[in-house]
């Protein structure tokens, strides 16, 4: 399997200091990779790293077998990266159609903007069902689907969730993570950054589990989920009834 | 999380350029002794308090006054009608009167505040500026408290004329380190965490159980306080003041300047601003007589500072500074050193029992 | 048992949206009670309404036998009602520790030193693993990690009850759990909880009684097991049964994606 996306000897962090210290992984193509860890790991900076928001401090980021590190996150979308963000980010007042088209904004070319958008649409039906009404009054769940067929727009060549379960309810999210294999049925690569490990270790063909700013464990998501050391740090107990 | 710049060597090293600062200040005048010279000093310091003031309370609580020229206005009225009620004469006591005035200013920010303070964001910016508006129209046509266009006059000083500077310049650095201190004084304190959470989210604060309204009143009447003091040795420096000079609107935006070019929200910030737009705004008033080329270059300079350094001299600068001392002490940080951010496995057992 | 929070009758519109449309609730001293429901059902504006950040169209809301219906937040925040944000309202620009003094102003000042001591301070930051960010700026912080700053905030006032607005959610298994262990412990101290969740192990583990929300009002109450067999709350919630199965882990029923396992390459 060649490897879409990989970051080594990473270190990058803000004001008070590193938060990412010598991190190196990888993501291969065509699949699911999974990041989990604990609140403060690093999964957040990890994604700014690759996103262009955080500039690293040493260490290499690269896609597609090209250097990326500290290219503006405009150039980095522009490669084929795309992030969809924890918080909604669709424009409450516009309709979900605007929504996705917007997502095509880097595109010069209308009638390719169309074309994309009659393919999105075969992969998110929500999009046409709901096209024309505001997306604000759409549900949570959703609009995080809006949100995913608006990436699809650029036609990336690897798609960064971030906490896609966030705040959905058991009903939803369940349409969403469905949601999340058809994308990587359709051929996309996937990053995925999830608190909720099992949903997200259950979805991935590889997991990674970062610690204090590095790699504790990688592997295939059953790997993971396996490991006892991870089971107990980071899986948990089931929560301790009430005595 | 370890901040270069809160070790104790760089705590004493703030300190220090504190205590020369001042000591410089005190200094000043006695080294530079042309008139020309300290009257340039004497605005800067004025302009040094006017402009921290306005940052005690925009800056701390993010409510943008552009209105505060009617404290100064207000405290330079106090003074001349005390003064001529009472038939005083001029001399150093007149400056007894100034912490009277600045109390006088205070008070008119009670109101002003209750009404202003009633909107918030872009509405608060507006109501401000129509405040000052009203308060300069009243200022041209209550006539028997300002004489309106004609203006009033202060008494006028016995000094000699190579010392006259002097006391002007001595009441400004007073009023300066007061403006300061009470800046610093409010940072540290719990009114100014109140401040600065309404700041952030004023709702959130309310919902905590902060005060909003008291504490936004009391910041801008504060604000207030120290203004008018500014306003009133002006009116006393300049020996006359009419309706323009002393409730001008360029004065509500050069102190807002000022804040936002050294740093909005710290308790430096005003001060370094102030120390480099006034003197250069003197400069360049007497250099080209013209003040709209003054105002056009002060107006490329503030875009300058928003483009290359958008929070401020001081922020701006200490982030540089802090890049560069971790950037010189990074090779003892190898991949084998403690990580600097807590993980479950440093929890001892101990450490997560449930605190009361 | 006495009735501490009561919400009555409740209605509340967004335009022509019915955000609360009858809305009822009694949570009893003491408890913990659990508040599910789908994306939209109008959860997170009963919380609005309740602390006073919403002005409800109709409808009262009594705690402690006092109506508080239309006080100001403060008001009902001094009264002893906490609560945290689902999106999370921390004070962006403070350091973690200024975050939770900023609560200091909402507790009678007698018991200030003792709530606001530095030292409960760290024992609360630490509670919730974020001691070494003491000092970090609360806007540098992860989603997850505001959360727990929130629920820090929330705690640090003692208040009578705290409504908590998913505070699982973005937050790591393990942790997960400690917070459950915490919201136990207090409880046991006498500390009362209205709890919005949709991570069902943590809601079923944790709740006394547990109310479902479906279209701006309650359709359902009960205890746990009962709720979770109630076929409206299965339809319209769950969509699906519930396993019970030892390895329903965090995330409960996410365990049933059987669509996506088999999908797997």
């Amino acid at each position: 399997m060649s490897i879409l996306l990989e970051l080594h000897g990473v270190w990058a962090g803000y004001d008070g200091g590193d938060v990412l210290r010598d991190l190196t992984l990888s993501v291969p193509a065509g699949s699911i990779t999974c990041v989990v860890g604990p609140n403060g790991a690093g999964k957040s900076t990890v994604l700014r790293v690759i996103s262009g928001q955080l500039i690293p401090r040493r260490g290499t980021v690269v896609f597609d077998g090209e250097e990326i590190g500290g290219l503006s996150p405009r150039k980095i979308l522009s490669r084929g990266i795309v992030q969809v963000a924890q918080e909604h980010t669709l424009f409450p007042d516009m309709t979900v159609r605007e929504n996705v088209e917007l997502g095509g904004f880097l595109l010069r070319d209308r009638a390719e903007v169309a074309r994309r958008l009659r393919q999105i649409e075969d992969l998110f039906p929500i999009v046409t069902d709901r096209g024309g009404e505001r997306a604000g009054a759409l549900s949570g769940g959703q609009q995080r689907l809006v949100e995913f067929a608006r990436c699809l727009m650029l036609d990336p060549k690897l798609v960064v969730l971030d906490e896609p379960s966030m705040g959905l309810d058991p009903k939803t999210l369940r349409t969403v993570l469905q949601q999340v294999a058809a994308m990587r049925d359709a051929g996309r690569t996937i990053l995925l950054v999830e608190q909720n490990v099992r949903a997200g270790l259950s979805l991935a063909g590889q997991a990674v589990v970062l610690e204090s700013g590095h790699v504790r464990l990688a592997g295939t998501g059953a790997q993971v989920l396996a490991n006892p050391d991870i089971a107990h740090l980071y899986l948990g107990g089931a929560p301790r009834s009430l005595a | 999380m370890n901040d270069p710049l809160a070790t104790p060597l760089w705590r004493g090293a703030r300190v220090g350029t504190a205590g020369l600062a001042l000591i410089a200040a005190v200094a000043f005048p006695f080294v530079f002794t042309n008139p020309a010279v300290t009257s340039v000093a004497m605005f800067t310091l004025l302009f040094v308090g006017s402009s921290s003031a306005w940052n005690l309370f925009s800056g701390y609580s993010g409510y943008m006054a552009l209105g505060n020229a009617v404290f100064f206005g207000s405290g330079a009225y106090f003074l001349a009608n005390v003064a001529k009620d009472l038939h005083l004469k001029g001399g150093i006591g007149i400056f007894a009167l100034v912490p009277l005035a600045g109390l006088f200013a205070g008070l008119v920010g009670v109101p002003v505040g209750w009404l202003a303070l009633r909107t918030r964001r872009h509405t608060f910016v507006v109501v401000t500026i129509s405040i000052f508006f009203v308060f300069q129209l009243l200022a041209y046509n209550l006539h028997s408290l300002t004489n309106g266009s004609g203006g009033m006059q202060l008494p006028m000083p016995p000094w000699l004329a190579d010392t006259y500077n002097n006391y002007f310049y001595a009441a400004a650095l007073v009023v300066a380190v007061v403006a300061i201190a009470l800046s610093w004084a409010v940072r540290r304190s719990r009114f100014g965490l109140d401040l600065l959470a309404i700041r952030d989210d004023e709702d959130r604060a309310r919902g905590l159980g902060v005060r909003t309204e008291r504490v936004k009143l009391a910041a801008f009447a504060l604000t207030g306080f120290i203004t008018g003091m500014c306003g009133a040795i002006t009116a006393y420096y300049l020996g006359s003041i009419y309706p323009p000079f002393v409730f001008d609107a360029l004065f509500d935006v050069t102190i807002a300047l000022m804040a936002f070019l050294g740093g909005l929200g710290t308790v430096t910030g005003p001060v370094v601003g102030a120390l480099l737009l006034e003197p250069m705004q003197q400069y360049l008033t007497l250099r080209f007589s013209n003040a709209g080329i003054s105002l056009i270059l002060f107006g490329c300079l503030f875009l300058l500072v928003i483009r290359f350094l958008p929070e401020g001299v001081v922020p701006s600068l200490a982030r540089l500074l802090r890049h560069v001392l971790r950037t010189r002490g990074e090779p003892q940080a190898g991949p084998g050193d403690p990580p600097p951010y807590d993980s479950p496995a440093d929890h001892s057992p101990a450490a997560r029992e449930v605190p009361r | 048992m006495t009735a501490l929070l009561e919400v009555r009758e409740v209605r509340k519109s967004f335009g022509g949206l019915h955000a609360l449309n009858g809305c009822s609730l009694t949570v009893q001293e003491g408890t913990v009670a659990g508040l599910i429901g789908p994306n939209g059902s109008g959860k997170t504006t009963l919380f609005n309404v309740i602390t006073g950040y919403e002005r409800a169209d109709a409808g009262t809301v009594a705690f402690g036998g006092q109506d508080v219906t239309g006080l100001a937040t403060g008001k009902i925040g001094g009264l002893g009602v906490g609560r945290t944000f689902q999106l999370t309202r921390v004070f962006n620009r403070l350091t973690l520790l200024e975050n939770l003094q900023v609560g200091r102003a909402g507790v009678p000042r007698e018991r200030r030193g003792e709530l606001y001591g530095p030292a409960r301070c760290m024992e609360l930051l630490d509670f919730v693993g974020l001691t070494a960010l003491a000092q970090a700026q609360a806007g540098s912080l992860s989603y997850g990690q505001r959360k727990l700053v929130e629920l820090a905030m929330v705690l640090a006032q003692e208040p009578k009850v705290v409504l908590l607005d998913e505070p699982a959610g973005g937050i790591n298994p393990t942790l997960i759990g400690q917070i459950a262990d915490r919201i136990g412990e207090l409880n046991r101290r006498g500390m009362t909880f209205l709890v919005v969740e949709h991570n069902m192990e943590f809601v079923m583990g944790l709740c006394d009684v547990i109310s479902v929300m479906e279209r701006g009002a309650v359709i359902a109450c009960g205890r746990p097991e009962e709720v979770r067999k109630d076929p409206r709350v299965l339809d319209a919630y769950l969509g699906g049964a519930l396993d019970d199965g030892p390895d329903d882990g965090p995330g409960g029923p996410t365990g049933q994606t059987e669509g996506i396992e088999g999908a797997q390459p």
